[in-house]
Protein backbone atom coordinates (compact mmCIF):
# COMPACT_ATOMS: atom_id res chain seq x y z
CA UNK A 1 0.00 0.00 0.00
CA UNK A 2 1.53 3.24 -0.66
CA UNK A 3 0.99 6.45 0.48
CA UNK A 4 2.94 9.29 -1.06
CA UNK A 5 4.93 11.72 1.13
CA UNK A 6 4.21 14.88 -1.21
CA UNK A 7 0.33 14.38 -0.68
CA UNK A 8 -2.53 15.53 2.26
CA UNK A 9 -5.00 13.17 3.09
CA UNK A 10 -8.40 13.01 4.63
CA UNK A 11 -10.19 10.73 7.32
CA UNK A 12 -12.67 10.29 4.18
CA UNK A 13 -9.57 8.65 2.37
CA UNK A 14 -9.26 11.63 -0.34
CA UNK A 15 -5.90 12.64 -1.15
CA UNK A 16 -5.13 16.24 -2.38
CA UNK A 17 -1.67 17.99 -4.18
CA UNK A 18 -0.94 21.47 -4.53
CA UNK A 19 -0.38 22.30 -7.91
CA UNK A 20 0.30 26.14 -8.27
CA UNK A 21 -3.11 28.23 -7.17
CA UNK A 22 -4.94 24.85 -7.71
CA UNK A 23 -5.35 21.36 -5.67
CA UNK A 24 -6.07 18.03 -7.37
CA UNK A 25 -8.08 15.59 -5.49
CA UNK A 26 -8.58 11.72 -5.94
CA UNK A 27 -9.16 9.16 -3.47
CA UNK A 28 -6.49 6.80 -2.11
CA UNK A 29 -4.59 3.41 -2.57
CA UNK A 30 -6.25 2.49 0.65
CA UNK A 31 -9.54 3.39 -0.80
CA UNK A 32 -9.79 1.65 -4.37
CA UNK A 33 -8.04 -0.97 -2.48
CA UNK A 34 -11.19 -1.34 -0.23
CA UNK A 35 -13.56 -1.01 -2.68
CA UNK A 36 -12.50 -3.29 -5.49
CA UNK A 37 -12.72 -2.94 -9.06
CA UNK A 38 -14.77 0.47 -9.40
CA UNK A 39 -17.11 0.46 -12.26
CA UNK A 40 -18.42 3.51 -11.81
CA UNK A 41 -17.48 7.59 -11.12
CA UNK A 42 -19.98 10.70 -11.29
CA UNK A 43 -18.07 14.13 -10.41
CA UNK A 44 -19.29 17.46 -10.33
CA UNK A 45 -19.51 20.15 -13.47
CA UNK A 46 -16.68 22.07 -14.18
CA UNK A 47 -17.61 25.21 -12.60
CA UNK A 48 -19.43 24.20 -9.44
CA UNK A 49 -18.24 24.75 -6.09
CA UNK A 50 -17.39 22.32 -3.51
CA UNK A 51 -18.08 22.81 0.15
CA UNK A 52 -15.43 21.07 2.56
CA UNK A 53 -16.53 17.60 4.21
CA UNK A 54 -19.77 17.61 1.91
CA UNK A 55 -20.46 15.08 -0.68
CA UNK A 56 -19.02 15.99 -4.28
CA UNK A 57 -19.38 12.87 -6.48
CA UNK A 58 -19.87 9.02 -5.87
CA UNK A 59 -17.39 6.28 -7.24
CA UNK A 60 -19.12 2.61 -7.17
CA UNK A 61 -17.16 -0.75 -7.25
CA UNK A 62 -19.05 -3.85 -8.31
CA UNK A 63 -20.85 -4.76 -4.90
CA UNK A 64 -19.99 -1.11 -2.96
CA UNK A 65 -21.29 2.67 -3.39
CA UNK A 66 -18.88 5.60 -1.56
CA UNK A 67 -19.85 8.63 -1.45
CA UNK A 68 -16.81 11.47 -2.52
CA UNK A 69 -15.72 14.08 -0.16
CA UNK A 70 -14.52 17.34 -0.15
CA UNK A 71 -11.52 18.03 0.73
CA UNK A 72 -11.61 21.91 1.08
CA UNK A 73 -14.10 23.85 -0.02
CA UNK A 74 -13.78 25.73 -3.41
CA UNK A 75 -14.37 26.09 -6.97
CA UNK A 76 -14.23 23.25 -9.35
CA UNK A 77 -12.03 24.42 -12.42
CA UNK A 78 -11.31 21.10 -14.29
CA UNK A 79 -12.83 17.57 -14.04
CA UNK A 80 -11.10 14.16 -15.24
CA UNK A 81 -13.72 12.68 -17.73
CA UNK A 82 -11.03 10.35 -18.71
CA UNK A 83 -11.64 8.27 -15.35
CA UNK A 84 -15.48 8.36 -16.23
CA UNK A 85 -15.24 6.51 -19.33
CA UNK A 86 -12.69 4.39 -17.69
CA UNK A 87 -13.48 3.83 -14.12
CA UNK A 88 -10.78 0.99 -13.75
CA UNK A 89 -8.04 3.61 -13.51
CA UNK A 90 -8.76 4.08 -10.35
CA UNK A 91 -8.16 0.88 -9.40
CA UNK A 92 -5.03 0.97 -11.58
CA UNK A 93 -3.01 4.66 -10.76
CA UNK A 94 -5.25 5.82 -8.01
CA UNK A 95 -2.35 8.93 -7.23
CA UNK A 96 -1.98 9.75 -10.93
CA UNK A 97 -4.01 9.25 -13.98
CA UNK A 98 -6.68 8.66 -11.78
CA UNK A 99 -7.23 12.57 -10.34
CA UNK A 100 -10.14 13.71 -10.36
CA UNK A 101 -11.06 17.52 -9.91
CA UNK A 102 -9.00 20.29 -9.71
CA UNK A 103 -10.13 22.64 -6.97
CA UNK A 104 -9.01 26.54 -6.53
CA UNK A 105 -9.21 26.85 -3.29
CA UNK A 106 -11.68 28.91 -1.36
CA UNK A 107 -9.60 29.22 2.22
CA UNK A 108 -5.75 28.30 0.79
CA UNK A 109 -5.74 27.70 5.18
CA UNK A 110 -8.04 24.35 4.87
CA UNK A 111 -5.31 22.70 3.27
CA UNK A 112 -2.98 22.87 6.28
CA UNK A 113 -5.79 21.24 8.21
CA UNK A 114 -5.49 17.39 6.12
CA UNK A 115 -3.29 14.42 7.37
CA UNK A 116 -0.13 13.91 6.53
CA UNK A 117 1.31 11.04 4.98
CA UNK A 118 2.55 9.49 8.10
CA UNK A 119 -0.44 11.06 10.65
CA UNK A 120 -2.89 9.13 7.61
CA UNK A 121 -1.06 5.46 7.60
CA UNK A 122 -1.07 5.89 11.45
CA UNK A 123 -4.91 6.48 11.22
CA UNK A 124 -6.04 3.43 8.79
CA UNK A 125 -3.55 1.26 11.13
CA UNK A 126 -5.70 2.23 13.85
CA UNK A 127 -9.25 2.06 11.97
CA UNK A 128 -8.19 -1.89 10.90
CA UNK B 1 -21.43 -13.08 18.73
CA UNK B 2 -18.50 -14.79 17.28
CA UNK B 3 -18.17 -15.18 13.39
CA UNK B 4 -18.34 -18.95 12.41
CA UNK B 5 -15.36 -20.04 10.12
CA UNK B 6 -15.28 -22.70 7.92
CA UNK B 7 -12.46 -25.49 7.54
CA UNK B 8 -10.90 -23.17 4.94
CA UNK B 9 -10.21 -20.26 6.59
CA UNK B 10 -6.79 -20.15 6.78
CA UNK B 11 -6.29 -21.30 3.31
CA UNK B 12 -8.17 -18.32 2.05
CA UNK B 13 -6.11 -15.80 4.39
CA UNK B 14 -3.03 -17.33 2.52
CA UNK B 15 -4.69 -16.51 -0.86
CA UNK B 16 -5.20 -13.18 0.07
CA UNK B 17 -8.98 -13.10 0.64
CA UNK B 18 -10.96 -10.14 1.82
CA UNK B 19 -13.44 -11.25 4.01
CA UNK B 20 -16.88 -10.24 5.23
CA UNK B 21 -19.54 -11.32 7.21
CA UNK B 22 -22.57 -13.10 6.09
CA UNK B 23 -25.22 -14.79 7.87
CA UNK B 24 -22.78 -15.18 11.01
CA UNK B 25 -19.74 -16.28 9.12
CA UNK B 26 -16.74 -14.84 8.09
CA UNK B 27 -16.67 -15.34 3.94
CA UNK B 28 -14.15 -14.85 1.50
CA UNK B 29 -15.93 -11.93 -0.31
CA UNK B 30 -13.19 -11.86 -3.46
CA UNK B 31 -9.59 -13.05 -3.46
CA UNK B 32 -8.20 -10.80 -6.54
CA UNK B 33 -11.05 -8.97 -7.52
CA UNK B 34 -14.92 -9.34 -8.41
CA UNK B 35 -14.38 -8.78 -12.35
CA UNK B 36 -11.61 -11.66 -12.52
CA UNK B 37 -13.28 -14.12 -10.79
CA UNK B 38 -17.07 -13.67 -12.73
CA UNK B 39 -15.19 -13.91 -15.80
CA UNK B 40 -13.11 -17.03 -14.64
CA UNK B 41 -16.54 -19.15 -13.98
CA UNK B 42 -18.18 -17.82 -17.22
CA UNK B 43 -14.90 -18.91 -19.18
CA UNK B 44 -12.96 -21.56 -16.96
CA UNK B 45 -13.54 -22.47 -13.94
CA UNK B 46 -14.05 -21.32 -10.55
CA UNK B 47 -14.06 -22.80 -7.16
CA UNK B 48 -16.27 -21.62 -4.54
CA UNK B 49 -16.38 -22.60 -0.55
CA UNK B 50 -19.61 -22.36 0.44
CA UNK B 51 -19.26 -24.26 3.39
CA UNK B 52 -21.86 -22.28 5.23
CA UNK B 53 -24.54 -23.52 3.63
CA UNK B 54 -27.18 -25.51 5.95
CA UNK B 55 -28.30 -29.14 5.34
CA UNK B 56 -31.09 -30.68 7.19
CA UNK B 57 -31.74 -34.39 6.84
CA UNK B 58 -35.25 -35.97 7.19
CA UNK B 59 -35.17 -39.20 7.57
CA UNK B 60 -37.55 -42.66 8.04
CA UNK B 61 -40.28 -44.24 6.55
CA UNK B 62 -42.71 -41.36 6.86
CA UNK B 63 -39.47 -39.12 4.91
CA UNK B 64 -41.22 -38.57 1.63
CA UNK B 65 -44.61 -37.79 3.18
CA UNK B 66 -43.05 -35.10 5.46
CA UNK B 67 -40.85 -33.49 2.27
CA UNK B 68 -44.33 -32.92 0.34
CA UNK B 69 -45.76 -31.74 3.33
CA UNK B 70 -43.27 -29.23 3.80
CA UNK B 71 -41.63 -28.06 0.28
CA UNK B 72 -44.10 -26.77 -2.71
CA UNK B 73 -42.66 -28.48 -5.49
CA UNK B 74 -43.60 -32.32 -6.23
CA UNK B 75 -41.39 -34.41 -4.44
CA UNK B 76 -42.65 -37.79 -5.46
CA UNK B 77 -41.85 -37.84 -9.33
CA UNK B 78 -37.92 -37.40 -7.96
CA UNK B 79 -35.81 -40.62 -8.51
CA UNK B 80 -32.70 -41.53 -6.04
CA UNK B 81 -30.00 -39.27 -6.67
CA UNK B 82 -32.24 -36.61 -8.21
CA UNK B 83 -32.12 -32.60 -6.88
CA UNK B 84 -34.83 -30.68 -6.52
CA UNK B 85 -35.08 -26.56 -6.31
CA UNK B 86 -38.26 -25.74 -4.17
CA UNK B 87 -39.64 -23.75 -1.43
CA UNK B 88 -40.23 -24.14 2.31
CA UNK B 89 -43.69 -21.93 2.67
CA UNK B 90 -45.77 -20.48 6.04
CA UNK B 91 -49.25 -20.68 5.34
CA UNK B 92 -49.86 -17.09 4.22
CA UNK B 93 -47.91 -18.48 1.22
CA UNK B 94 -44.49 -16.82 2.27
CA UNK B 95 -41.25 -18.00 1.61
CA UNK B 96 -39.57 -19.61 5.35
CA UNK B 97 -36.53 -20.70 2.51
CA UNK B 98 -35.38 -21.40 -1.10
CA UNK B 99 -33.96 -25.11 -0.83
CA UNK B 100 -32.07 -27.75 -2.75
CA UNK B 101 -33.68 -31.28 -2.02
CA UNK B 102 -31.77 -34.26 -2.31
CA UNK B 103 -33.41 -37.51 -2.51
CA UNK B 104 -30.51 -40.15 -1.54
CA UNK B 105 -34.07 -42.52 -0.95
CA UNK B 106 -37.19 -42.53 -0.21
CA UNK B 107 -36.58 -42.79 3.65
CA UNK B 108 -33.73 -40.17 3.57
CA UNK B 109 -33.73 -37.02 1.79
CA UNK B 110 -31.22 -33.70 2.62
CA UNK B 111 -32.48 -30.21 2.15
CA UNK B 112 -29.59 -27.79 1.51
CA UNK B 113 -30.59 -24.93 2.99
CA UNK B 114 -29.36 -20.69 3.02
CA UNK B 115 -27.07 -20.14 6.15
CA UNK B 116 -28.72 -17.58 7.02
CA UNK B 117 -31.99 -19.70 7.65
CA UNK B 118 -30.74 -22.74 8.73
CA UNK B 119 -32.11 -22.63 12.43
CA UNK B 120 -35.34 -21.16 11.46
CA UNK B 121 -35.88 -23.87 8.83
CA UNK B 122 -34.71 -26.85 11.11
CA UNK B 123 -37.50 -25.32 13.96
CA UNK B 124 -40.09 -24.96 11.41
CA UNK B 125 -39.51 -28.23 9.63
CA UNK B 126 -39.16 -29.71 12.83
CA UNK B 127 -42.60 -28.23 14.46
CA UNK B 128 -44.52 -29.51 11.01
CA UNK B 129 -43.42 -32.98 10.64
CA UNK B 130 -43.33 -34.12 14.27
CA UNK B 131 -43.74 -37.81 14.02
CA UNK B 132 -43.38 -38.32 10.35
CA UNK B 133 -40.26 -38.76 10.28
CA UNK B 134 -36.29 -37.71 12.14
CA UNK B 135 -34.92 -34.31 10.89
CA UNK B 136 -31.45 -33.19 12.06
CA UNK B 137 -29.56 -30.19 11.34
CA UNK B 138 -26.54 -32.37 9.91
CA UNK B 139 -25.04 -28.75 8.58
CA UNK B 140 -21.64 -29.14 10.95
CA UNK B 141 -21.07 -32.98 9.33
CA UNK B 142 -20.81 -31.22 5.77
CA UNK B 143 -17.79 -28.72 4.07
CA UNK B 144 -19.12 -27.44 0.46
CA UNK B 145 -17.54 -26.54 -2.27
CA UNK B 146 -19.14 -25.48 -5.66
CA UNK B 147 -16.65 -26.07 -8.74
CA UNK B 148 -18.53 -23.72 -11.99
CA UNK B 149 -17.62 -22.86 -14.75
CA UNK B 150 -17.47 -24.45 -18.50
CA UNK B 151 -13.96 -26.28 -17.18
CA UNK B 152 -15.52 -27.38 -14.33
CA UNK B 153 -16.11 -31.58 -15.75
CA UNK B 154 -12.58 -31.69 -17.12
CA UNK B 155 -11.56 -30.67 -13.43
CA UNK B 156 -13.18 -32.72 -11.66
CA UNK B 157 -13.36 -35.53 -13.31
CA UNK B 158 -9.74 -37.38 -12.61
CA UNK B 159 -10.24 -36.73 -8.90
CA UNK B 160 -13.95 -38.70 -8.75
CA UNK B 161 -14.47 -42.18 -8.59
CA UNK B 162 -17.35 -42.33 -10.28
CA UNK B 163 -17.70 -40.98 -14.03
CA UNK B 164 -19.12 -37.56 -13.54
CA UNK B 165 -19.85 -36.88 -16.98
CA UNK B 166 -22.74 -39.32 -16.49
CA UNK B 167 -24.06 -37.08 -13.74
CA UNK B 168 -27.48 -35.28 -15.37
CA UNK B 169 -28.38 -31.45 -14.37
CA UNK B 170 -29.87 -32.15 -11.13
CA UNK B 171 -28.56 -35.42 -10.26
CA UNK B 172 -25.90 -36.12 -7.81
CA UNK B 173 -23.56 -39.26 -6.87
CA UNK B 174 -22.25 -40.57 -3.61
CA UNK B 175 -18.66 -40.93 -4.70
CA UNK B 176 -15.56 -40.35 -3.61
CA UNK B 177 -13.35 -37.01 -4.21
CA UNK B 178 -9.90 -37.41 -3.57
CA UNK B 179 -10.18 -40.41 -2.29
CA UNK B 180 -12.44 -39.03 0.35
CA UNK B 181 -16.42 -39.50 1.16
CA UNK B 182 -18.58 -37.02 -0.97
CA UNK B 183 -21.82 -36.42 -2.61
CA UNK B 184 -21.16 -34.63 -6.03
CA UNK B 185 -24.56 -32.89 -7.88
CA UNK B 186 -24.64 -31.17 -10.74
CA UNK B 187 -26.25 -28.04 -9.12
CA UNK B 188 -24.99 -24.52 -9.10
CA UNK B 189 -26.09 -20.82 -8.80
CA UNK B 190 -23.95 -19.36 -11.30
CA UNK B 191 -25.77 -20.28 -14.57
CA UNK B 192 -22.79 -22.16 -15.53
CA UNK B 193 -22.28 -26.25 -15.73
CA UNK B 194 -20.99 -27.46 -12.90
CA UNK B 195 -21.09 -29.34 -9.47
CA UNK B 196 -21.40 -28.93 -5.81
CA UNK B 197 -19.37 -30.97 -3.51
CA UNK B 198 -20.06 -32.14 -0.07
CA UNK B 199 -17.48 -34.08 2.42
CA UNK B 200 -16.81 -34.13 5.69
CA UNK B 201 -15.36 -31.07 6.68
CA UNK B 202 -11.62 -32.51 8.18
CA UNK B 203 -11.23 -33.75 4.74
CA UNK B 204 -12.05 -29.61 2.82
CA UNK B 205 -8.23 -28.65 2.89
CA UNK B 206 -7.37 -32.00 1.19
CA UNK B 207 -9.69 -31.87 -1.30
CA UNK B 208 -9.50 -27.88 -2.15
CA UNK B 209 -5.57 -28.44 -2.58
CA UNK B 210 -6.13 -31.20 -4.94
CA UNK B 211 -8.97 -29.56 -7.00
CA UNK B 212 -6.76 -26.01 -7.00
CA UNK B 213 -2.78 -27.40 -8.35
CA UNK B 214 -4.22 -30.50 -10.21
CA UNK B 215 -6.45 -27.78 -12.01
CA UNK B 216 -3.47 -25.72 -13.16
CA UNK B 217 -2.65 -28.62 -15.29
CA UNK B 218 -6.01 -27.86 -16.67
CA UNK B 219 -6.43 -24.99 -17.42
CA UNK B 220 -7.03 -23.30 -14.02
CA UNK B 221 -9.17 -22.83 -11.14
CA UNK B 222 -9.69 -19.58 -9.94
CA UNK B 223 -10.80 -19.12 -6.38
CA UNK B 224 -13.95 -17.50 -6.35
CA UNK B 225 -15.90 -15.45 -3.28
CA UNK B 226 -19.32 -14.15 -2.45
CA UNK B 227 -18.69 -11.19 -4.17
CA UNK B 228 -18.84 -12.95 -7.91
CA UNK B 229 -21.20 -15.39 -6.54
CA UNK B 230 -23.81 -12.58 -6.36
CA UNK B 231 -22.47 -11.04 -9.47
CA UNK B 232 -22.75 -14.55 -10.91
CA UNK B 233 -26.33 -15.36 -10.19
CA UNK B 234 -28.00 -11.85 -10.64
CA UNK B 235 -26.87 -11.96 -14.34
CA UNK B 236 -28.97 -15.63 -14.50
CA UNK B 237 -31.79 -13.70 -12.47
CA UNK B 238 -31.69 -16.62 -9.63
CA UNK B 239 -33.04 -14.85 -6.59
CA UNK B 240 -30.91 -14.96 -3.39
CA UNK B 241 -33.19 -15.23 0.06
CA UNK B 242 -33.15 -12.06 2.04
CA UNK B 243 -33.51 -10.04 -1.28
CA UNK B 244 -35.77 -11.36 -3.53
CA UNK B 245 -36.81 -13.48 -0.77
CA UNK B 246 -38.34 -13.45 2.43
CA UNK B 247 -41.49 -14.40 4.61
CA UNK B 248 -44.19 -12.09 3.10
CA UNK B 249 -43.86 -12.65 -0.38
CA UNK B 250 -44.64 -15.82 -2.47
CA UNK B 251 -42.99 -18.14 -5.11
CA UNK B 252 -45.92 -16.48 -7.00
CA UNK B 253 -44.88 -13.02 -6.79
CA UNK B 254 -41.64 -13.92 -7.61
CA UNK B 255 -42.04 -15.66 -10.58
CA UNK B 256 -41.31 -18.89 -9.60
CA UNK B 257 -44.39 -20.99 -9.72
CA UNK B 258 -42.78 -23.23 -11.72
CA UNK B 259 -41.52 -24.64 -8.64
CA UNK B 260 -44.56 -24.62 -7.22
CA UNK B 261 -47.04 -28.03 -7.50
CA UNK B 262 -50.00 -26.59 -6.72
CA UNK B 263 -51.65 -29.76 -8.29
CA UNK B 264 -50.29 -31.73 -5.09
CA UNK B 265 -53.01 -32.59 -2.58
CA UNK B 266 -51.26 -30.75 0.16
CA UNK B 267 -48.37 -29.05 1.33
CA UNK B 268 -47.88 -26.12 3.91
CA UNK B 269 -48.97 -22.68 2.20
CA UNK B 270 -51.15 -24.40 -0.84
CA UNK B 271 -54.65 -22.70 0.01
CA UNK B 272 -52.85 -19.44 -0.18
CA UNK B 273 -50.92 -19.70 -3.36
CA UNK B 274 -54.12 -21.25 -4.91
CA UNK B 275 -55.85 -18.25 -3.66
CA UNK B 276 -53.57 -15.82 -5.25
CA UNK B 277 -53.14 -18.25 -8.10
CA UNK B 278 -56.80 -17.25 -9.31
CA UNK B 279 -56.75 -13.31 -7.69
CA UNK B 280 -53.74 -12.71 -9.75
CA UNK B 281 -50.33 -11.26 -7.78
CA UNK B 282 -49.88 -7.51 -7.08
CA UNK B 283 -46.35 -6.78 -7.16
CA UNK B 284 -43.97 -9.38 -9.42
CA UNK B 285 -40.13 -9.89 -9.72
CA UNK B 286 -38.58 -8.59 -12.44
CA UNK B 287 -35.28 -7.55 -14.13
CA UNK B 288 -34.47 -3.79 -15.00
CA UNK B 289 -31.70 -2.89 -17.23
CA UNK B 290 -30.59 1.55 -16.86
CA UNK B 291 -31.07 3.86 -20.13
CA UNK B 292 -29.11 5.97 -18.23
CA UNK B 293 -25.59 6.09 -16.52
CA UNK B 294 -25.83 4.94 -12.90
CA UNK B 295 -26.06 1.61 -10.67
CA UNK B 296 -29.43 0.34 -9.28
CA UNK B 297 -28.91 -0.80 -5.85
CA UNK B 298 -31.40 -2.51 -3.23
CA UNK B 299 -33.68 -0.28 -1.85
CA UNK B 300 -33.61 1.85 -4.35
CA UNK B 301 -37.31 2.94 -5.76
CA UNK B 302 -39.30 2.30 -8.95
CA UNK B 303 -41.16 5.24 -10.81
CA UNK B 304 -43.65 5.15 -13.65
CA UNK B 305 -45.30 8.53 -14.00
CA UNK B 306 -43.85 10.02 -11.29
CA UNK B 307 -45.44 7.47 -8.88
CA UNK B 308 -43.75 4.89 -6.73
CA UNK B 309 -44.00 1.62 -8.24
CA UNK B 310 -41.66 -0.91 -6.97
CA UNK B 311 -38.36 -1.19 -5.29
CA UNK B 312 -35.27 -2.23 -6.08
CA UNK B 313 -34.37 -6.03 -4.52
CA UNK B 314 -30.55 -6.59 -5.71
CA UNK B 315 -28.64 -4.46 -8.34
CA UNK B 316 -24.97 -4.48 -9.53
CA UNK B 317 -22.76 -3.66 -12.75
CA UNK B 318 -22.43 -6.65 -14.37
CA UNK B 319 -18.97 -8.09 -15.22
CA UNK B 320 -20.25 -10.43 -18.06
CA UNK B 321 -22.63 -7.73 -20.04
CA UNK B 322 -20.83 -4.24 -19.10
CA UNK B 323 -23.70 -2.80 -17.91
CA UNK B 324 -26.03 -2.16 -15.38
CA UNK B 325 -28.82 -4.44 -14.15
CA UNK B 326 -31.22 -5.13 -11.36
CA UNK B 327 -34.64 -7.01 -10.06
CA UNK B 328 -36.61 -5.73 -8.51
CA UNK B 329 -40.61 -5.70 -7.34
CA UNK B 330 -42.96 -3.57 -9.79
CA UNK B 331 -46.28 -3.52 -10.05
CA UNK B 332 -47.64 -6.17 -12.06
CA UNK B 333 -48.89 -4.00 -15.05
CA UNK B 334 -45.47 -3.01 -15.59
CA UNK B 335 -44.24 -6.69 -15.82
CA UNK B 336 -43.94 -7.18 -19.20
CA UNK B 337 -40.50 -6.54 -20.69
CA UNK B 338 -39.58 -3.07 -22.61
CA UNK B 339 -41.66 -1.09 -20.21
CA UNK B 340 -40.22 1.84 -19.42
CA UNK B 341 -39.97 2.96 -16.06
CA UNK B 342 -37.66 5.16 -13.77
CA UNK B 343 -35.53 4.05 -10.93
CA UNK B 344 -34.11 6.83 -8.28
CA UNK B 345 -30.48 6.76 -8.14
CA UNK B 346 -29.71 8.85 -5.40
CA UNK B 347 -32.25 11.29 -5.38
CA UNK B 348 -32.10 11.46 -9.54
CA UNK B 349 -34.74 9.43 -11.79
CA UNK B 350 -32.88 7.64 -14.36
CA UNK B 351 -34.52 5.95 -16.97
CA UNK B 352 -34.66 1.69 -17.19
CA UNK B 353 -36.74 -0.54 -19.19
CA UNK B 354 -37.88 -3.92 -18.04
CA UNK B 355 -36.33 -7.22 -19.37
CA UNK B 356 -36.82 -11.06 -18.77
CA UNK B 357 -33.73 -12.64 -17.22
CA UNK B 358 -31.22 -14.58 -17.43
CA UNK B 359 -29.61 -10.92 -18.27
CA UNK B 360 -26.49 -13.23 -19.27
CA UNK B 361 -27.30 -16.12 -22.28
CA UNK B 362 -24.52 -18.67 -22.01
CA UNK B 363 -23.07 -18.95 -25.46
CA UNK B 364 -24.51 -22.81 -26.55
CA UNK B 365 -27.27 -22.53 -24.05
CA UNK B 366 -27.78 -22.67 -19.96
CA UNK B 367 -27.69 -26.28 -18.04
CA UNK B 368 -30.85 -27.83 -17.93
CA UNK B 369 -33.77 -26.32 -16.06
CA UNK B 370 -33.29 -22.75 -14.10
CA UNK B 371 -33.01 -22.82 -10.52
CA UNK B 372 -31.75 -20.87 -7.79
CA UNK B 373 -30.61 -21.34 -3.92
Amino acid sequence: MEFPKDIKYTREHEWVREDGDTVVVGITDYAQDALGDVVYVELPQEGGSVTKDEPFGVVESVKAVSDLYAPISGTVVEVNDAIVDSPEVINEDPYGDAWMVKVRPGNPDEIEDLLTADEYQKYIEEEK
Amino acid sequence: MELKRTPLYEVHAGLGARFVEFAGWEMPVRYKGVMEEHRAVRSSCGLFDVSHMGEIEIRGVGALEAVELITANRASGLKDRQCQYTFILNRDGGVVDDVVLYRFSAERFILCVNASNTDKAYGWIRENVSGMADVRDVSLEYAQFALQGPGAEKILKPHVASDISRIKYYHFEVTEVANELAVVSRTGYTGEDGFEIYLEPSMAIKVWKVIMFEGKKLGGVTPCGLGARDTLRLEMGYPLYGFELNEDITPLEAGLGRFVCLGKERFIGKEALVRQAADGVEKTLVGLEMDEPGIPRPHYKVFKDNDEAGEITSGSFSPSLERAICMGYVKSSLKAPGTAVEIEVRGKRKKAHVVRPPFYHRPGGRPGAEGGE
